[in-house]
């Protein structure tokens, strides 16, 4: 059983107001709070060992590199990558998803298909339209049911020898859902297709062994996960990290330069350009000792505890509906009260300090498919109460007699 | 009557609340009896899109007056309108220019303003002052 009173008192953030009530924060799949461990992690970086990586010989670049490097250990080790190689730190799963998605304009041509789900965030959308206007390959939606499940029988359909190139989120943003990746992956391989899955809403919430899914590339962000933002990480398959060329060119990346020829650094460097977030990459490992302590199978027993009562009790609300309502999904709700814009609830919901996210979530497709302009989401972790949830009932209750 | 006199009276009338809720229930009050916008004016070419609600905004010259109609899919958003209407709709196109709108901030709706709000508001009175430009041309003409 998790101390919740105990992992609270963690979180210097928790204890604020907000117009003048106490914060409830229900935005964690938008970005998770900070615990003071991590920040200790970042002021001890700043006040004891700034300094540049992998090029100085002096002692403070020694022990900025060699932490570093710990917290890219620390993210194999979380991931069960092979190698410390196949992780390579980017500013987030937007930078890992262009990343690739540049790399493999050399790798596809014309005719090329590539599969997508229904379900995905923007930046999952976004730069493969960029890399099939780039190639001449075609972009190929697999579609979801109303429950917010993807259609896996239209996916066997699909794919074919054509199929280059499978990405999809691990759980969606907007819906919750938990999406069976294993069988994605497993029938995407038979056709020789490469699969890259968006970890960004599932890394808060469980461990997925890259090995063990045997996913050819995996990518999440830290500030979904306790940790800092703008630093995130992409795993890769080492035969792909080879055959992908660099996204971006600069310091770090090269193994010898003249003005005729320039020759790359190998893995990771060569995709890792330019100054890193130093103490980003640091506090992200940090984020991940902090969530590994309190234990990911307890995290998820408890949020699935809050999701069932807070899904519970939104469902005794007259007219509300929920959007999401897979079988398999986290802690996530998005909901819409009938003849109330997302909008105007979440204005109220703010003025008594309760903290949700509205609008379409950067998942237009999903809301285009509900026909809705947008939902209120509020998404819960680990260190939110059946008190809070009572809250938001409450807030909901109130804004909804003063909108309607 | 002038746009600053009718800012101060605006002013006036929000200072009898005493919190925000009631500022809030005024404002839907408001949103609820904005005079509804011409439908044929409801085109995707009057929308001004702010990230969450949709703000539609039409304009007509009427004796060298710019008469303002709008219309939003939430109703707080409308609420504003409805104030914003008040403020600048019948007036002269150089003094919609000339206006600015510090009374938001002063009738305590400040955090509608902020672009993370991002409700088209900053877009509109943008877009009222857009419009403003264009017909003050025509005027000079």
């Amino acid at each position: 059983m998790l101390d919740i009173k105990k992992i609270r008192a963690d979180f210097p953030i928790l204890k604020r107001e907000v117009n003048g009530k106490p914060l409830v924060y229900l935005d964690n799949a938008a970005t998770s709070q900070t615990p003071q461990q991590v920040i200790d992690a970042i002021v001890d970086y700043y006040q004891n060992y700034n300094a540049n990586i992998h090029r100085g010989v002096h002692t403070l670049s020694q022990e900025a590199t060699d932490k570093y490097e710990q917290a890219r250990n620390k993210i194999q080790k979380h991931f069960n990558a092979a190698k410390s190689h196949e992780i390579i730190f980017t500013s987030g799963t937007t930078h890992s998803i262009n990343l690739v998605a540049n790399g493999f304009s050399a790798l596809i041509k014309k005719g090329d298909e590539i599969l997508v789900s229904a379900m995905e965030h923007h930046s999952n959308i976004v730069p493969w339209q960029m890399l099939c206007e780039r190639t001449g390959a075609i972009l190929k939606v697999i579609p979801m049911n109303l429950e917010g499940e993807l259609r896996m029988d239209v996916y066997d359909e699909l794919l074919s020898d054509k199929t280059k190139l499978v990405f999809c989120n691990h759980i969606s943003n907007a819906l919750g859902t938990i999406n069976p990746i294993e069988e994605i992956i497993e029938k995407a391989h038979k056709v020789g297709a490469a699969v890259l899955i968006d970890g960004a809403q599932a890394a808060p919430h469980l461990v997925a062994d890259v090995q063990e899914l045997d996913v050819d590339f995996y990518t999440c962000s830290a500030h979904k996960i306790c940790g800092p933002t703008g630093v995130g990480m992409l795993y890769g398959k080492e035969e792909w990290l080879n055959k992908l060329p660099p996204y971006q060119g600069g310091g770090e990346m090269i193994a010898e330069v003249t003005f005729e020829k320039t020759t790359y650094a190998g893995l990771p460097h060569k995709f890792e350009a330019g100054t890193p977030n130093i103490c980003g990459g640091i506090a992200f490992g940090a984020a991940l000792d902090y969530m590994n302590a309190i234990d990911f199978e307890e995290i998820a027993k408890y949020e699935h505890e809050l999701l069932e009562y807070a899904t519970q009790e939104l469902l005794k609300i007259d007219g509300l509906k929920i959007y999401g309502t897979a079988k398999n999904k986290t802690s996530v709700i998005s909901f819409n009260i009938e003849g109330i814009h997302p909008y105007d609830m979440g204005s109220i919901l703010d003025k008594l300090g309760i903290a949700v996210r509205t609008g379409h979530h950067c998942a237009q497709p999903i809301m285009d498919f509900y026909k809705i302009p947008g939902t209120v989401r509020a998404s819960f972790a680990f260190y939110n109460t059946r008190e809070e949830v009572d809250v938001l009932i409450a807030g909901v209750l109130k804004a909804k007699s003063m909108l309607l | 009557m002038e746009i600053k006199e009718i800012q101060e009276e605006i002013i006036d009338e929000f200072s009898m609340f005493d919190d925000w809720m009631q500022r809030y229930e005024y404002m839907i009050e408001l949103g609820k009896s904005l005079p509804l916008i011409n439908e044929a004016y409801k085109t995707d070419d009057n929308i001004i899109k702010g990230c969450q609600s949709k703000v539609w905004v039409h304009a007509e010259l009427e004796n060298n007056k710019l008469v303002f109609t709008a219309d939003s899919d939430a109703i707080i958003t409308k609420g504003i309108i409805a104030i914003l209407i008040r403020v600048f709709s019948n007036q002269k196109p150089q003094d919609i220019l000339d206006a600015d709108t510090q009374f938001i901030d002063e009738i305590g709706l400040k955090e509608h303003l902020s672009p993370t709000r991002a409700n088209g508001l900053v877009s509109m009175i943008k877009q009222l002052k857009l419009y403003a430009v264009a017909y003050q041309t025509q005027i000079e003409d």
